[in-house]
């Protein structure tokens, strides 16, 4: 059993072409793989080939990787190479440097209804919470409605749904969990700008859910 | 600090950049707001709830077209 092996060890297997190494690492990392080509090509079968490009690429650059990047940063820049490249030349699919500045235009729009709040006038505490338009807490939820199936479609589509550059940003920040800088190398987008669109990804994520989870508001 | 204000700032104060002087003005609003509260630790569990997105396994025919892809290599 390799289940609780680390990376360097993994390699080092693999480059012996041990095969429960290389299952263990696509088991790890596949789906995030294909999940990170499908911002650049619409067709899930596309991301898919991309994606086995890239292991075969890191089968055959294997003795090459030094490991003074992470793996997961060498597999990553593989294939955002690659599926740029793919993209430039379908050419149908969206330009990342194009968004850069498309997305600081809605910077200063509010993530949260504005209606929530009392009037920036009002005399007792402005621009705080309506007390009928508060947050509730979550904490009385039941874990099994909260990590259900259906909830978690909900943020799929709802993160689908999302403008490009925010659908990528969440996607590469909170469900692979990749580092800020590491963001802004893939995308080719400032570390503010990077924040700003997980931000309002993020907010309608969960305005989502606080809609799902509680309809009375 | 308002609560219309604290929500603009929340993922920067989630991520650690926030400078300092705002948080503290954000950590003594939060001591004292209930709604802020709430608002943080949805989002907190939002934040946990997308993570749950990362664990989509492979299908078989991934997994087989993989498997595939390293006999060949291994053989080379």
């Amino acid at each position: 059993m390799y289940a609780k092996l680390d990376e360097m060890t993994l390699l080092n297997l693999l480059r012996q072409r041990d095969e429960m190494a290389f299952t263990q690492l696509v088991e790890r990392y596949h789906t995030s793989l294909v999940r990170l080509a499908r911002l650049f090509v619409q067709d899930e079968a596309v991301a898919e080939e991309i994606s086995q490009e890239t292991w075969l690429a890191v089968l055959h650059g294997l003795s090459h990787f030094e490991g003074r990047s992470s793996f997961k940063t060498w597999l990553f820049t593989i294939l955002t190479n690659k599926a740029k490249t793919r993209s430039r030349r379908e050419s149908r699919s969206f330009v990342f440097s194009d968004f850069d500045d498309a997305s600081t235009s809605f910077e200063t729009s509010p993530t949260v209804n504005p209606e929530r709040f009392k009037d920036a006038s009002a005399e007792k505490s402005p621009n705080h919470w309506l007390a009928d338009a508060q947050p509730a807490s979550w904490a009385g939820i039941p874990e099994d409605l909260l990590l259900s199936e259906e909830t978690l479609t909900l943020i799929c589509q709802t993160i689908e749904g999302l403008p490009q550059n925010q659908r990528s940003v969440i996607t590469l920040h909170d469900v692979d969990e990749l580092s800020s800088q590491e963001i802004c190398n893939i995308l080719e987008i400032s570390e503010t700008n990077q924040r700003v669109l997980l931000h309002r990804a993020r907010a309608k994520v969960r305005q989502a859910l606080e809609d799902y989870l509680q309809p009375e508001h | 600090m308002t609560c219309k204000e604290l929500v603009e700032l929340i993922t920067q104060y989630l991520e650690g950049t926030l400078p300092e002087e705002a948080r503290l003005q954000m950590e003594s609003h939060l001591s004292a707001c209930e709604g802020c509260t709430h608002y943080l630790e949805q989002m907190r569990q939002t934040i946990f709830l997308t993570g749950q997105l990362r664990e989509e396994s492979l299908t078989q025919q991934q997994r087989a077209g993989l498997l595939d892809l390293f006999r060949d290599w291994q053989k080379n």
